[in-house]
C-alpha cells in the first residue's frame, strides 16, 4: 500500500508544473477558461465522432444527435451536483423539477396550449417555474435531517408523474403534449437550411445547448467558490458548526434547492423542444437515479467530474448499448443475442453505484475536500475507543 | 434536529403500556371509521393489505432502528420473496392452483413459508454483510445510495430471470372459498393473510421483548457504542436485524402471491415504499407503531381505490408520507426502539 502511495506522489510531482501553469490560469480566469474548455470540446467532438472507431458506430448526424442529449443529461448532473455534491442534501425527486421545466415549455409552445412563445424566454419561464417549486418544496423540508429529506424529495418526485397523469385535462394524460415548437431564435431564421432546428438536422440543438451548458457551468464554478458555496460546504460538512458559524442554514439550504431545481428546469425546457413530446413517464424514478448514478460516478463536488460522468454514462446508454444489442442480434450468439442490453442499464448502474461506494466513494473524478470528507472516516475508525473488526481500517486509498 | 439523550426521554414502564392501550384504541377507531366509511367488504381487503404492509414495514422500522438506514433493499428483497415462492410452488413443487385438501395445503404452505422466508433471510444478511457494513464508518449519505443501488440490482436480477411481464403465482388457498363475517363475505385467504400477520407480529414482539437478542436489539437501537461496551456483539446483532426483518418480508412476498396470483419484477420498489411510508407513520423504529402504520396505509389505499380515486392512491400515500414528515417527523405514535430522531 505504501509503495503505491509513493508511486502515486511521484507522478503528481513529474506532472506538477504544467498541471500548476494551468491551474494557476484556471484560478485567475475562471470564466474564459470555462468558455475555452467548452470551445475546445465543443470542436474537438463532432470531428472524434468522425474518425475510427467511433465513426463505425453510427452515423456522423446520430453522433451529433447523441452530444446534444448527453448535454441534457450533463446539465441535470451540475445542477444535482449543486443540491448532493455542494450542499449534500440527498434529493431524490430530481426529475420533478426537469418536469416542471418541460411542462412550462410544452404550455408556452405547443398546438395543446394554443401558445407559441419564443423559446429563450421560455428558457428562463422554465428555470423559474422549477425554481418556484424547489423553494416550496425545500422551505417546508429542508428542516429535516439528510435521509428524512430523501424520502421527502422522493415521494415528491413519485407524485409530480402521477399528476402529470392524471390531471389530463390539463396535461393530456399518458400521451403527453405532442407537437411542441422546436426552438426558434431570432435572426436565426433568416440563415439557410443548415442553421434551422429540425429532426433531420442536430447541430443547432448541439451548438444551443454548448451555449447552455458553457453559461450554467460558469455559473456553477464561480458559484462554488463564492461565499454561498463556501456556505454550502460547510453545511455539508456538519451542519451544527456552520450554524453556529453564522451560516444562515435555512437560506442556504433553500438556495442550493432552487438552484439546483431551476437546471433542472433549463434542462427540461430543452428536451421538450428537443423531443417535442413531452410525457408523465420521462420524469420516472429512473431518471432521478440515473443523473445520481452520473455524478456519484463522476465525483460529487467536482463540476468537470460530474460533467463528464453525466457525459459519458449517456453516451454509452444512447450509443453503446444499443450498438451491443444490434451487434450480437446479428450475429446470431445464442443467449447474447436475446438479451437486450438496454434495458439491462439500471442493473450496470446498481452495480456501479454499490461498487463505487465501496472501492472509492469519491467518484472517478473526485474534488479534493470531498475525498478527504469521505475518508476521514475510515482513518479515525482505526484510534476510535470502539473498533469494529469489520470495519475497513484504511484499506482503501 | 437535535435529539433528546435516551435518560431524558425514557420512561418507566407503566407509561409505555398505556402507550400500546392508547395505540389499540386508535387503531380500533381507525378501524370503526373506515367501517361506516367503505363498508364491511372494504374493511376486510384494507385489513389484508395492511397486513402485507405491516410485514414489510417491520423490516423497514427495524433496520433504521439500529443502524439508521433506510433499507431501500427491502422492498426488493420482498420481491425477491413473491418470485421464490412462485419458482418453488411451480417449478418445484410442480403445484399450478388452489389446493382443496386441508392436510395437503398446511404441508404445502408450511413448505413454501419455510424455504421462502430461510432464502430472503438468507439475502438479507448478504446484502448487509457485502453491501452495508465496509460502509459503517461512511457519511450516512454513501449507505443510502448503496442501498439504492443494491434495489437496482435485486429488480433487474428479476427482470432478467422471470421477464418483464408479470408471472402467475398459483393461489394455494382457493379464493373462492368464502366465509360470512358481520354483513361481509370474506375468502378463507383473507382471514389466512390476517392471523398469520398477527401470530408474527406478536412473535416478534416476544422475540424483541423477551429474549437475549431482542435485548441487544433494543439497546443497539439506544446507543450502539455503551451496548457495545456492556458486551453486545454488534455484528451479530444487526446481521439478526436484517434476518429478521427480511423474513418478514419474505413472508409478505409469499403472501403476496398467493393472494394477488401474481408477481412482477418492479412490484417490490413502490410496495416497499408504501411500506416505508407505513413505518414512518408508525413512528420509524417503533415496531408497533409500523404495523398499525401498515394498516393504516392499507385502509387508505382500499379507501381511495372504492371511492374511485384509485389512480390517485400512490400520490395520497406519498402526500401522507411528506405531511407526516414535516409536520410529525416523530410520527404517529411516536419512537419506542431508537430514541434518535
Amino acid at each position: 500500500m505504501n509503495a503505491g502511495v509513493g508511486a502515486r506522489n511521484a507522478r503528481q510531482r513529474r506532472g506538477g508544473d504544467v498541471r500548476d501553469t494551468i491551474r494557476e490560469f484556471a484560478e485567475q480566469h475562471r470564466s474564459t477558461s470555462i468558455i475555452v474548455a467548452m470551445a475546445v470540446i465543443a470542436a474537438v467532438l463532432p470531428v472524434l465522432a468522425a474518425v475510427p472507431p467511433f465513426s463505425l458506430f453510427q452515423p456522423h448526424n446520430a453522433w451529433v444527435d447523441g452530444f446534444a442529449n448527453a448535454g441534457t443529461y450533463v446539465l441535470l448532473a451540475v445542477g444535482l451536483n449543486i443540491v448532493v455534491g455542494l450542499a449534500g442534501l440527498l434529493d431524490l425527486g430530481y426529475a420533478a423539477f426537469f418536469a416542471f421545466g418541460a411542462y412550462a415549455y410544452a404550455y408556452g409552445a405547443s398546438p395543446f396550449s394554443h401558445n407559441d412563445l419564443p423559446f429563450l424566454p421560455l428558457l428562463l419561464v422554465g428555470a423559474a417555474v422549477a425554481a418556484t417549486f424547489g423553494v416550496i418544496l425545500g422551505a417546508p423540508t429542508l428542516r429535516l435531517r439528510g435521509d428524512y429529506l430523501a424520502i421527502v424529495t422522493f415521494g415528491f418526485g413519485e407524485i409530480v408523474p402521477i399528476v402529470f397523469l392524471n390531471a389530463e385535462q390539463y396535461t393530456n394524460g399518458t400521451n403527453g403534449i405532442g407537437g411542441v415548437y422546436q426552438p426558434t431564435i431570432p435572426l436565426l431564421d433568416r440563415l439557410p437550411d443548415s442553421f434551422q432546428f429540425s429532426f433531420t438536422n442536430p447541430w443547432p440543438f448541439y451548438v444551443l445547448m454548448i451555449f447552455i451548458l458553457t453559461i450554467v457551468m460558469i455559473f456553477a464554478y464561480r458559484l462554488q467558490d463564492s461565499r454561498l458555496g463556501r456556505a454550502w460546504m460547510a453545511i455539508r460538512e456538519d451542519e451544527l458548526a456552520a450554524a453556529s458559524s453564522g451560516v444562515n442554514t435555512v437560506t442556504t439550504k433553500l438556495l442550493a434547492f432552487a438552484l439546483g431545481a431551476s437546471t433542472a428546469g433549463l434542462a427540461g425546457v430543452f428536451n421538450a423542444a428537443k423531443l417535442t413530446v413531452v410525457s408523465p413517464d420521462q420524469f420516472l424514478f429512473a431518471v432521478s437515479f440515473t443523473v445520481l448514478a452520473m455524478i456519484v460516478l463522476g465525483g460529487m463536488g467536482n463540476i468537470w467530474g460530474v460533467a463528464v460522468g453525466a457525459f459519458v454514462i449517456s453516451t454509452i446508454q444512447q450509443t453503446l448499448l444499443k450498438q451491443l444489442d444490434i451487434v450480437f442480434h446479428q450475429l446470431g450468439i445464442p443467449i447474447l443475442k436475446d438479451v437486450n442490453f438496454l434495458s439491462y442499464q439500471f442493473l450496470l448502474y446498481g452495480v456501479a453505484l454499490v461498487l463505487m461506494m465501496l472501492l472509492r466513494p469519491e467518484g472517478l473524478f473526485p474534488s479534493g475536500r470531498r475525498r478527504r470528507e469521505l475518508h476521514s472516516a475510515e482513518d479515525s475508525a482505526g484510534e476510535a475507543l470502539v473498533v469494529d473488526p469489520a470495519a475497513p481500517t484504511g484499506g482503501l486509498v | 434536529m437535535a435529539a433528546p439523550s435516551a435518560a431524558l426521554t425514557a420512561r418507566p414502564t407503566p407509561v409505555r403500556i398505556s402507550r400500546n392501550v392508547r395505540m389499540g384504541i386508535l387503531a380500533m377507531l381507525w378501524v370503526v371509521a373506515f367501517y361506516a366509511l367503505i363498508g364491511p367488504q372494504q374493511v376486510a381487503n384494507a385489513l389484508t393489505l395492511g397486513a402485507i404492509y405491516a410485514l414489510i414495514a417491520l423490516g423497514y422500522t427495524m433496520v433504521y432502528g439500529i443502524i439508521e438506514l433506510i433499507n431501500f433493499a427491502h422492498g426488493d428483497v420482498f420481491m425477491i420473496g413473491a418470485f421464490v415462492a412462485m419458482f418453488l410452488t411451480t417449478n418445484v413443487l410442480g403445484i399450478h392452483g388452489s389446493i382443496n385438501d386441508p392436510i395437503r395445503l398446511t404441508v404445502t404452505l408450511v413448505i413454501v413459508f419455510a424455504v421462502t422466508m430461510t432464502a430472503t433471510s438468507i439475502l438479507g444478511v448478504a446484502i448487509e454483510r457485502l453491501a452495508y457494513r465496509p460502509l459503517r464508518h461512511a457519511p450516512r449519505l454513501a449507505p443510502l445510495i448503496t442501498a439504492i443501488g443494491v434495489s437496482f440490482i435485486l429488480q433487474n436480477v428479476a427482470l432478467f430471470l422471470f421477464g418483464p411481464a408479470s408471472v402467475n403465482t398459483p393461489q394455494l388457498i382457493n379464493p373462492g372459498l368464502h366465509l360470512d363475517l358481520l354483513g361481509a363475505s370474506v375468502a378463507y385467504v383473507n382471514i389466512f393473510i390476517f392471523v398469520l400477520a398477527i401470530v408474527l407480529m406478536f412473535a416478534l414482539n416476544l422475540f424483541v421483548g423477551r429474549t437475549r437478542l431482542g435485548r441487544a436489539m433494543r439497546s443497539t437501537a439506544q446507543d450502539p457504542q455503551a451496548s457495545q461496551l456492556m458486551g453486545v456483539d454488534l455484528n451479530q446483532t444487526i446481521a439478526v436485524t436484517f434476518l429478521i426483518g427480511s423474513a418478514l418480508a419474505g413472508a409478505a412476498g409469499v403472501i403476496q402471491g398467493i393472494y394477488l396470483g401474481s408477481a412482477k419484477w418492479d412490484f417490490g420498489f413502490n410496495g416497499g415504499l408504501k411500506a416505508f411510508t407505513a413505518a414512518v407513520l408508525g413512528g420509524i423504529g417503533n415496531t408497533t407503531g409500523a404495523a398499525l402504520g401498515g394498516f393504516i396505509i392499507g385502509f387508505l389505499e382500499v379507501a381511495a381505490a372504492s371511492k374511485g380515486y384509485g389512480r390517485w392512491s400512490e400520490a395520497i400515500v406519498f402526500s401522507v408520507l411528506i405531511a407526516v414528515l414535516i409536520f410529525r417527523p416523530a410520527g404517529l405514535f411516536g419512537q419506542q426502539i431508537g430514541e434518535r430522531a
